[in-house]
């Protein structure tokens, strides 16, 4: 069985040090392992900015792709091949902004993969701009006077596009980011994971001491029950979505591929291509 | 007797003139005749003048007709927008409801047949249709029985009582125009056809059979004009092989989605027209650079932006050799007739796996939506092949990656998919090594491009041009790509008829361009006429650029919406000579 070693690389990542994303890569290998994945059972899809190059420093598939699309290329591997673990990933401006209109479709249509996002809430890569996810009033090299847009709320959204399973995490908190990608990854459906990463170089706002005094952890709110969807958007709304741990999860919906009528049972991927003949003929006399 | 003849109907838009046009055609497909079909329509879903011209011969063709010989009007829009095609010995049938009135400067003959009035004394209006079938019958001294079985399958699962009611319209428009006929053997006869039973069918529905004979079992697509009918027959097909068909929430995601299913290593596709094209150019970059396969549609329609959305063109053939950003290596294929969309759709899979690399396969809308009788599509002669796609690998030592990108002879690499033991690689949109991981550095710039583009260079490929050149040296070369090669053949036969030497050459693979076998035939030529609907003579530009001889070649385009008509071709090359 693969340990979280074997999902290691010899890439070194380009990160700057400190950075969040370095833990959001161990906590996927460790869930991985943990979960009893090998290598080539797993497909990591990605997106377009420092983020997205976390495809490269995993020990498995990967594939990076182009800025916002990770999720229908993920959606298009997980249909292909039911049997794979698909994990996509990227940024909150790769899935927040221009990938937002995949980002819901992706939790409407269900289908049975894991999107985590790493949102530090500004774009890294062009060095310092606005992101959705930046609060108002923020200051960027593309917002000297401070952002006067509203920032996204990513879990909200979620909740009211319908999604199955809604987390949160904090990348410093590496045994529960652990233990949520496990269970969205073992979610039958399309788990969405929002991981508040820390951009150290260009965000001085959203900080990890920031992180720390704002969060509230889910498993410290009292009753707090995460099959209750309107307690969820409550609970949401009072902390202004500065909560982690898992926010909602319905364990009833079947996910996409479980409703799809004649959808095969083995993976697409080994399909005969080959049609029959007789098929074939009857398929040519609906046209006489 | 006549061999050929062409009918006419139209009204306004949802009242049922596609329905008319569909069971008058499907019948007479039935007894032998030689159909095709055009649609006139707008980009609306009720109202609007829409009309369905069809063409019946005992002979395959594969152009709209010059002319007309009877024009079926539900409304006088539709007898003052299409009586000027019709000649000297034309018939008009017309309504009675909306008192017909025969414009004054045609010798056409006019019957006003009581349509609506008729279906409404048999229970309901909506039968006008098959008044108006019956109709036509009666100047055709058509046996109404001939459509008994297609009106007992379109309607019998609504009981017999339906079908039976609909069999008495037809009879009572038979009926009451044969009286007003006032002959026993009707105004004009078609000769007998063989009796052979034929395909009927659209381009798109050849294009989706051909995606299914290839194997593809997942297609993602946005809905657009004229591509819609490729993923409605698939999502009604794929099911029954275990398959499906995701109806996107954009251009992009349909793209994304197929690449992600080739990749996982399913022969997954997409279909679209010229807008959807110009969103999906980013990702089909993506398909060239990572190396993954990607069958992708495009049937032209008239742009720029919306455009003339359900108007023939053919303009989008430079966006789809230059489109994407950056160079990467593609394969433009186009199709001239309903078999070749078969045939080459399921080729379109071959290549794209073989090369890998993104194959897109161009119709237009006369070829996707024109309806016509086709001869049988030979099964056996689609192959599956999938090029260097590995089964089982060796171990690899020290846990490196698969070499997915090593640099070989000709330039195509092993390919594995997910799920493969020791078959673990990168693949990235960015410039990368052999086992591709990110690299800048110039030298593996230079081999990974250079590897790349040397996959196409000797491209298999069957017949890239179709040529019917009989004369040696000739007068006149007449090209053109998709769905010009009928009004082509025609013309060619009128040309050649005034003593002109002309030869016909059809390009089917547009990029890489065919230089070496399209080149004997411009040289021997006097004059190249480049016959294409659009408005720069874009194929004429890529000859001139790839074969040269720019003085011979002459550009005749048209770019109002409407197919080439043989009879327009013939008069532009006369003047030429």
């Amino acid at each position: 069985m693969a340990t979280f070693k074997d999902f290691r690389n010899s890439v070194k990542p380009n990160w700057c040090p400190g950075c969040g994303d370095f833990s959001v890569q161990a906590a996927i290998q460790r869930a991985a392992a943990s979960i009893g994945l090998e290598p080539e059972g797993l497909a990591v899809v990605s997106g377009i900015g420092c983020s997205g190059r976390i495809s490269g420093y995993i020990n498995s598939y990967g594939f990076h792709g182009i800025h916002g699309r990770s999720l229908p290329i993920a959606q298009g591997v997980k249909m292909a091949n039911k049997d794979l673990t698909v994990i996509a990933s990227g940024g909150d401006g790769d899935g927040f902004a221009i990938g937002m209109g995949h980002t819901i479709h992706a939790i409407r249509r269900n289908i049975n993969i894991t999107y985590i996002v790493m949102d530090n809430q500004i774009y890294g890569l062009t060095k310092g701009q606005t992101s959705p996810r930046s609060a108002t009033g923020f200051k960027t090299k593309s917002t000297p006077e401070g952002s006067i847009e509203q920032a996204i709320s990513p879990m909200e959204m979620a909740l009211t596009a319908g999604a199955t399973f809604v987390a949160q995490s904090f990348s410093t908190d590496l045994k529960d980011l652990t233990a949520l990608i496990e269970q969205g990854i073992q979610h039958e459906g399309f788990s969405l994971i929002n991981v508040f990463s820390p951009c150290v170089t260009y965000n001085k706002i959203n900080t990890y001491d920031w992180f720390k005094e704002n969060l509230t952890k889910l498993k410290d709110v009292e009753g707090y029950d995460s099959s209750n969807r309107e307690q969820a958007m409550q609970t949401l709304m009072k902390h202004d979505g500065l909560v982690t741990g898992l926010i909602y999860q319905d364990t009833q919906r079947k996910s996409y591929q479980d409703l799809l009528s004649g959808y095969s049972d083995k993976p697409l991927s080994e399909a005969d291509l080959k049609l029959d003949q007789a098929y074939f003929d009857k398929l040519v006399e609906e046209f006489m | 007797m006549v061999k050929q003849l062409s009918w006419k109907v139209g009204g306004q838009q949802g009242e049922g003139i596609e329905s008319t046009g569909e069971i008058f055609s499907i019948a007479l497909n039935r007894l032998g005749y030689y159909l095709y079909g055009y649609r006139h329509f707008s980009s609306r879903i009720k109202g609007g003048h829409t009309n369905n011209k069809i063409r019946v011969s005992t002979t395959q063709t594969r152009s709209v007709s010059d002319d007309l010989d009877i024009l079926v009007a539900f409304d006088q829009e539709t007898i003052d927008v299409n009586y000027k095609e019709l000649h000297e010995k034309g018939i008009i049938i017309a309504d009675s409801k909306f008192d017909p009135k025969k414009p004054e400067d045609t010798n056409a003959l006019m019957f006003s047949v009581p349509f609506t009035q008729l279906a409404t004394d048999l229970g309901t209006s909506l039968m006008k249709n098959m008044v108006a079938v019956g109709a036509t019958c009666a100047v055709l001294n058509l046996d109404i029985q001939v459509f008994e079985e297609v009106v007992q399958e379109i309607f019998g699962r609504k009981g017999q009582a339906v079908v039976d009611k609909n069999m008495e319209a037809i009879k009572a428009g038979y009926d009451f125009t044969k009286e007003q006929l006032n002959t026993d053997t009707g105004l004009m006869e078609l000769d007998q056809a063989d009796g052979k039973k034929r395909m009927f069918m659209i381009g798109n529905d050849a294009i989706a059979l051909g995606a299914l004979a290839a194997g593809s079992r997942f297609m993602a697509a946005y809905p657009i004009t004229p591509a819609s009918e490729i993923m409605e027959y698939l999502i009604k097909k794929l099911p029954e092989l275990g398959g499906t068909v995701i109806q996107t929430e954009d251009e992009i995601a349909a793209a994304t989605m197929a690449i992600g299913a080739n990749y996982a290593g399913v022969r997954a596709f997409t279909a679209s027209a010229g807008p959807g094209l110009s969103l999906k150019m980013e990702s089909i970059g993506l398909s060239g650079m990572t190396e993954t396969p990607l069958v992708v549609i495009d049937t032209q329609r008239g742009g720029p932006s919306t455009g003339l959305p359900t108007k023939q063109e053919q303009s989008d053939l430079m966006a789809m050799i230059y489109g994407t950003h950056g160079e990467i290596p593609k394969i433009v294929m186009a199709p001239s007739t309903v078999q070749e969309a078969f045939y080459d759709t399921a080729e379109a899979f071959n290549l794209a796996e073989e090369y890998q690399c993104p194959v897109i396969l161009l119709s237009d809308l006369q070829l996707s939506l024109g309806k016509q009788t086709v001869e049988p599509l030979e099964f056996d002669k689609v192959e599956i092949r999938r090029g260097k796609l590995q089964s089982d690998l060796p171990e690899i030592e020290n846990k490196e990656y698969f070499k997915r990108y090593e640099l070989t002879n000709d330039g195509i690499s092993p390919r594995v998919i997910p799920g493969m033991k020791h078959g673990i690689h990168h693949v990235t949109g960015v410039e990368h090594d052999e086992s591709g991981k990110p690299s800048e550095s110039a030298a593996n710039r230079n081999s990974q491009m250079d590897k790349r583009f040397r996959k196409i260079e000797n491209i298999k490929f069957d017949m890239p041009v179709y040529k019917n050149a009989p004369h040696e040296e000739a007068d006149l070369l007449l090209v053109g790509f998709n769905s010009t090669r009928g009004a082509i053949e025609e013309a060619m036969e009128r040309i050649e008829a005034d003593g002109i030497k002309v030869n016909h050459a059809h390009i089917r693979l547009i990029h890489p361009f065919p230089t070496d076998d399209l080149l004997p035939l411009v040289q021997s030529a006097k004059k190249v006429v480049v016959v294409e609907n659009n408005a720069t003579g874009q194929l004429a530009n890529i000859i001139k650029m790839n074969v040269g001889f720019a003085n011979k070649i002459v550009k005749y385009n048209k770019y109002d919406g409407n197919p080439f008509l043989p009879h327009e071709i013939h008069t532009k090359c006369k003047e030429l000579f």
